[in-house]
């Protein structure tokens, strides 16, 4: 790549004032997808016809002297568990596969109410399930910056695609860092806002108690564009939080912002050397900047990735009940209603969602519920007693986002523990309920991004994206 | 600790699940499972006796709204996803006469 990309924030403002024309931006960003996607594979489908037309209509607005909105001509890329009105929508898997919504999710709408403009519907790790995009029923997609590699998961297409250009925007869902893991992987900024902040209306369910959607962007200020469209109350939805959240403006200056390293998140076993010294420095340079910073012991995190994995499950298996071969997407026949059932589920699931409905529900079955997911429920008030003395003398947190860079394709395939190990600086802040964000902050040792993790109490997004930006600025380039 | 998993309880959770599994897929599940509730050996020591259990990050209450008249999704564009439909209903095997 050539230069800094182009930011949805020029975009808009080239778009609204005429200078430039949304079609022309639509163009530009359908050719790079064209040329680039054959390879990569970020895209569930491409939205060639849909995208024009919006463009032309965003083009005509213009021309009528009206404003199309804070989005305008942007493209956006979505992650295909984002429903959209007969457009299908497959969580890359078989047995959604054809499947033509009957609405639109409310965070789509808000994008394309602010003027932007869906291009692609993004690959993801079935039903979101994974951690590299390996278990997609359509293929894995590769990582942006070498091909080898992962993109993440479980929206490593959002993450490719904003990395490779294809939108400057693009939207997924985060249940134990499936923002936050690709976006650290593809180098670049991704948001898992405050549980309830932003409508799942329309999200295809995985873990309900910890689902949240949030931007991927090549910049913070971008990333905060797109939040400030997506969120707020949504009567859809009855965990969105009412009340006008506070604006993310406010620059980066952290002068007198207490900043805290997670001691169980950064310095332990498996989390490579060179992201731990990325985390060191960039805690200096927000010191350099005038913030103070300190160590600071969560230390029920520890328990974080086997909560996760009880209780993430458990509602999966309740959540993916409804994949019943009556109501929508694939049937396989049989004797009677509970044998089409079995078949029609065993048919349209793939292993890893086969291995999560499973564990999810044993984790629940008569004799096993205490031991498991009563005890991982419990778990989870701990994390958040300890993040709520954490943020008595704290502002924000710091941590690595992945363990590691990226890792080569087929590596951890074999392992789902490994696998799952890839979530574990990521998942405490789903449990707790709380808002985090990735900023790349340079390479590791195989010349790979790596990003660093701000942490924040519950909306806490204002003071989070303050410490993002100072951290854009000193990132080394 | 709890028991660790076996076969026959792949076998029993299958059924539950309503996944028709095939043999291979019982036995590297039976493995699977073991390996991944082993690491959750951790929490299972913990004594959380006094610990209220967190169900959710908001405390949530029932939202009512007044029963008011809307307009819902299109039946006849609802009812075109279905795998098998007819006289405006989702149309399945047969449940009568099942073994109970």
């Amino acid at each position: 790549m050539s230069g800094a990309p182009e930011t949805a924030l020029d975009i808009a403002a080239s778009v609204r004032s005429g200078e430039r024309s949304a079609r022309s931006v639509v163009d530009d960003h359908l050719a790079t997808i064209a040329a680039r996607d054959g390879e990569i594979h970020a895209c569930n489908a491409v939205l060639d016809d849909q995208a024009r037309a919006a463009a032309d209509a965003i083009d005509a607005a213009v021309a009528r002297g009206e404003d199309p909105g804070p989005l305008a001509g942007v493209p956006v890329a979505l992650k295909d568990n984002l429903c959209t009105r007969g457009i299908p929508t497959t969580c890359s898997s078989r047995i959604l596969e054809g499947w033509l919504p009957p609405y639109t999710a409310t965070v789509v709408q808000r994008v394309t109410d602010a003027g932007g403009i869906p291009i692609a519907k993004t690959n993801l790790d079935e039903f979101a399930m994974g951690s590299s995009t390996e278990n997609s029923a359509f293929g894995v997609t590769r990582n942006p910056r070498d091909l080898t590699r992962v993109s993440g998961g479980s929206s490593g297409g959002s993450a490719a695609a904003v990395a490779a250009g294809y939108a400057p925007l693009a939207l997924g869902s985060d249940t134990g860092g499936s923002i936050r893991q690709p976006a650290a992987l593809c180098g670049v900024v991704g948001v898992k806002p405050t549980y309830g902040l932003v409508s799942r209306y329309g999200l295809i369910a995985f873990a309900s108690s910890l689902d949240q959607i949030g931007p991927f962007a090549n910049t913070v200020d971008d990333a905060a564009l797109m939040l400030e469209t997506i969120w707020g109350h949504d009567p859809m939805d009855s965990t969105s939080i009412t009340g006008a959240p506070a604006p993310l403006a406010g620059g980066a200056d952290v002068a007198g912002l207490r900043i805290g390293i997670v001691e169980e998140l950064t310095d332990v076993e498996g989390i490579a050397p060179e992201v731990r010294a990325a985390v060191g420095r960039a805690a200096s340079a927000l010191e350099a900047a005038g913030a103070t910073v300190d160590r600071v012991s969560v230390p029920s995190c520890t328990y974080g990735l086997s909560a996760y994995y009880l209780i993430a499950p458990a509602e999966a298996s309740s959540n993916l009940a409804r994949y019943d071969g009556v109501r929508y997407g694939l049937r396989v026949d049989g004797e009677d209603v509970a044998d089409m059932n079995a078949r029609t589920r065993a048919a349209g699931f793939g292993p890893e969602v086969k291995r999560r409905i499973m564990l999810g529900t044993y984790a629940l079955s008569a004799g096993y519920y205490d031991a498991y997911y009563g005890k991982a429920q419990k778990v989870r008030t701990l994390i958040i007693r300890d993040f709520a003395a954490a943020y008595e003398r704290f502002d924000v947190l710091l941590s690595p986002t992945a363990p590691t860079e990226a890792f080569p394709i087929g590596e951890k395939t074999a392992d789902p523990l490994a696998m799952y190990l890839s979530d574990v600086c990521t998942i405490p802040t789903n449990l707790a309920g709380h808002a985090a964000m990735t900023v790349p902050f340079g390479v590791g040792g195989e010349g790979l991004p790596v990003g660093v993790q701000v942490l924040a109490p519950a909306l806490g997004e204002p003071v989070m994206f303050r410490a993002a930006r100072a951290l854009e600025a000193a990132a080394p380039r | 600790m709890a028991d660790p998993i076996s076969r026959a309880d792949v076998e029993h959770v299958a059924k539950l699940s309503r996944l028709a599994l095939t043999e291979d897929e019982v036995e590297h599940l039976t493995r699977e499972l073991a390996g991944i509730l082993g690491h959750a050996a951790d929490i299972e020591a913990l004594d959380l006796d006094d610990v209220p259990a967190t169900a959710h990050p908001l405390p949530l209450v029932n939202v009512l709204r007044e029963d008011e008249v809307r307009p819902s999704l299109d039946r006849a564009e609802v009812l075109a996803q279905a795998p098998l439909a007819e006289d405006d209903r989702f149309r399945v095997p047969r449940i009568l006469g099942e073994a109970p």
